[in-house]
């Protein structure tokens, strides 16, 4: 199976999509000519053509109300966000008419439009710029949202929400563009809705998503060495949540940690270690932990931006404190 | 016959049609305004009493098979004027499952998607982007569409509407953005919040040419949506109108309107509409007391049939609450 980056996963989704159904049409900054600010796009112009392929100017709300408009009339929009962080000039397209313009209707329309840009933090660059902001859409009913974490589920995961009929917010990340991992080439779906077990083990379940996944590989790598085996779930959906993935899992290990690099506050993750503590009462033994991002926005400083997210060692830590090692 | 004798043929019937059109929605939302006194219809509810020209003239003047419509939340008479059933609409006013929303979307939230209406769209000046989005998909397709996207004189301000006008100028969209200035945004008279007191000129920054029109003259908002959808079907020019008009009532069913005064009022009673458009007919010998009165007792009628329509349909089950969340 051929090895590329999630950034050629996501290309490849878009293209092959755009390939097989004309009403697909990307639009954002810089996604046409500059062929994007991370290079997902790359190429796409040529082959399509500017009126499948369109650049925007920078009004991030009026754009993402062009896509939700141009679904309403049944076309496909993916529309880009330079980042998520931008995304929130359009919180109002996204919340009062993306996610209730189905509901509103009594049904009559359908939205069929993704909505997709990185998000998370980044590296050097402070408050504005580096922030996980998964729970303000997760949050939304009438929303479906993404986080793929490797190559493979970025490909799979964009061509299912290109397909599907809702509006879909799609989160990647700045740091995760290189990382590589082997992907099918052509027909490649991954269903939305559907959590997936990275990892199995039998001690300890960790439930992550998006790019804390690699932190949790790590853990595990070293929880190996002290005779603990840890099962990782990766959500790949945080609405709607597969519970079920979850609470197998736990019945069996017993105990359960939840990693999200988003402040802790009604977070997808502190809403994941609600589900398993109440869902999982009878099983737990030892209570669900939650390793969050820092409580602060994030410091310009590299040291200190590196503190304030989840790391290897705080998983470790977090697994050894449900175990009681 | 000649094109010239054709028209003037098709005359009293085009008049008559556009008088039925506002007469319907005068009826209607005076018959809702009491209803919603009597508690059968909650929430905001805004009327559109006084600016039933602008609707009626301006969908009259195009063709909904292909064309689309956009407006904000007082949004009765639109839908209506593009052709939702009067009962429907009625019973989605009272929150009832046979609402052309199944009771979910109430006054504010009216669509109807079989003729080309969307909505009935709550927030300020949002729905304006989603406009400019469905003349793209017109553009997109090689279709012969234009978009109608009706606001007012408050979601003129906002960044929507100016992104907006942005971007159907550099994209060439097929779509007229149709400002009914009624004066108030709310309680806010329009000249104290705007720049400039010709709101037409707003489209200059964009390239994007604007008109004042009276929207208190059907036959004028006819000839100049009509005129305008020309230019924008095909040609992909948008255009920026700017019509002047007044709501009789206050901002919602709460509002008691003592922001201005009575003489304003009237002055704007004595340009009514629909006493406009009759003097014309009149005038023309196409309309008589005796017409007019049949008219009037034929929309009354038909709104008296809706609220019945409304009164005995069935509330939607609880269980439907969880309904149409998602595809």
């Amino acid at each position: 199976m051929p090895v590329i980056t999630y950034r050629e996963a996501l290309r490849q989704a878009i293209d092959e999509e755009m390939e097989r159904d004309d009403r697909v049409f990307l639009m954002g900054e810089e996604v046409a000519e500059y062929e994007g600010a991370y290079k997902v796009s790359q190429g796409l112009l040529g082959k399509y053509g500017p009126q499948r392929v369109i650049d925007t100017p920078i009004t991030e709300e009026s754009f993402t109300g062009v896509g939700i408009g141009a679904a309403m009339l049944g076309l496909r929009p993916v529309v880009e966000w330079m980042t998520v962080n931008f995304g929130l000039q359009a919180m109002d397209q996204i919340i009062n008419n993306a996610a209730k313009l189905r509901y509103m209707s009594g049904g009559q329309i359908t939205l069929p439009l993704v909505v997709r840009g990185p998000n998370g933090p980044a590296e050097w660059l402070a408050a504005q710029h580096s922030q996980a902001l998964q729970a303000l859409f997760a949050h939304v009913p009438g929303l479906k949202v993404v986080a793929p974490a490797t190559p493979a589920d970025a490909k799979g995961l964009l061509k299912s929400a290109i397909r599907d009929d809702n509006p879909v917010i799609f989160l990647e990340g700045e740091l995760m563009y290189a990382w590589r991992g082997e992907v099918p080439q052509g027909e490649w779906l991954v269903p939305l809705g559907k959590a997936d077990v990275k990892r199995a083990g039998g001690d300890v379940t960790i439930i992550t998503f998006g790019r804390p996944l690699r932190a949790a590989h790590e853990a595990a790598e070293q929880l190996v060495r002290q005779g603990v085996e840890a099962e990782i779930i990766d959500l790949r959906t945080l609405r709607p949540l597969d519970e079920a993935t979850l609470y197998a899992s736990v019945a069996r290990t017993n105990r359960c940690v939840v990693v999200d690099e988003a402040w802790p506050l009604a977070s997808v993750g502190s809403h994941v270690a609600w589900l398993v503590a109440r869902n999982c009462f009878d099983d737990l033994d030892a209570p669900v932990e939650l390793v969050s991002g820092d409580d602060i926005p994030m410091p310009y400083n590299h040291a200190l931006e590196l503190a304030a997210q989840p790391s290897a060692q705080k998983v470790v830590e977090a697994v050894k404190k449900v175990m009681y090692l | 016959m000649t094109a010239a004798a054709t028209i003037a043929q098709q005359r009293p019937a085009f008049l008559a049609g556009l008088l039925r059109q506002m007469l319907r929605i005068r009826r209607f939302e005076e018959k809702a305004a009491q209803l919603y006194g009597l508690r059968k219809i909650g929430g905001f509810c805004h009327l559109y009493i006084g600016q039933e020209a602008v609707a009626a003239g301006a969908i009259a003047a195009i063709d909904l098979s292909k064309d689309y419509v956009f407006t904000a939340y007082r949004d009765h008479g639109h839908a209506l004027a593009c052709g939702a059933e009067a009962g429907a609409v009625m019973a989605e006013l009272f929150g009832k499952a046979t609402g052309c929303c199944k009771g979910k979307g109430g006054s504010m939230h009216l669509f109807d998607v079989a003729h080309h209406f969307f909505g009935g769209n709550g927030i300020v000046g949002a729905h304006v982007p989603l406009a400019a989005g469905a003349a793209l998909a017109i553009k997109y397709r090689r279709l012969n569409g234009v978009v109608l996207c009706f606001f007012g004189d408050g979601a003129i301000h906002q960044g929507t509407f100016h992104e907006t006008l942005n971007l159907a100028k550099i994209w060439n969209l097929p779509i007229l953005f149709i400002c009914e200035n009624n004066q108030y945004g709310m309680g806010t008279f329009y000249k104290r919040v705007s720049a400039v007191e010709d709101l037409s000129l707003l489209g200059a920054s964009y390239d994007i040419p604007g008109r004042q029109i009276n929207g208190m003259d059907v036959l004028e908002v006819y000839r100049e949506v009509a005129s305008a959808a020309a230019h924008a079907r095909g040609n992909g020019l948008p255009m920026l109108l700017e019509a002047r008009t007044y709501r009789y009532r206050g901002h919602s069913m709460s509002d008691p309107a003592r922001y201005r005064t009575k003489e304003e009022l009237e002055t704007y009673r004595q340009q009514d509409p629909i006493l406009m458009l009759r003097t014309v007919m009149e005038r023309e010998g196409v309309l008589d007391q005796r017409t007019m009165n049949q008219l009037d007792e034929q929309c009354k009628q038909e709104v008296e049939r809706a609220v019945e329509f409304a009164e005995k349909s069935p509330q939607p089950a609880l269980e439907q609450r969880f309904e149409d969340v998602y595809a």
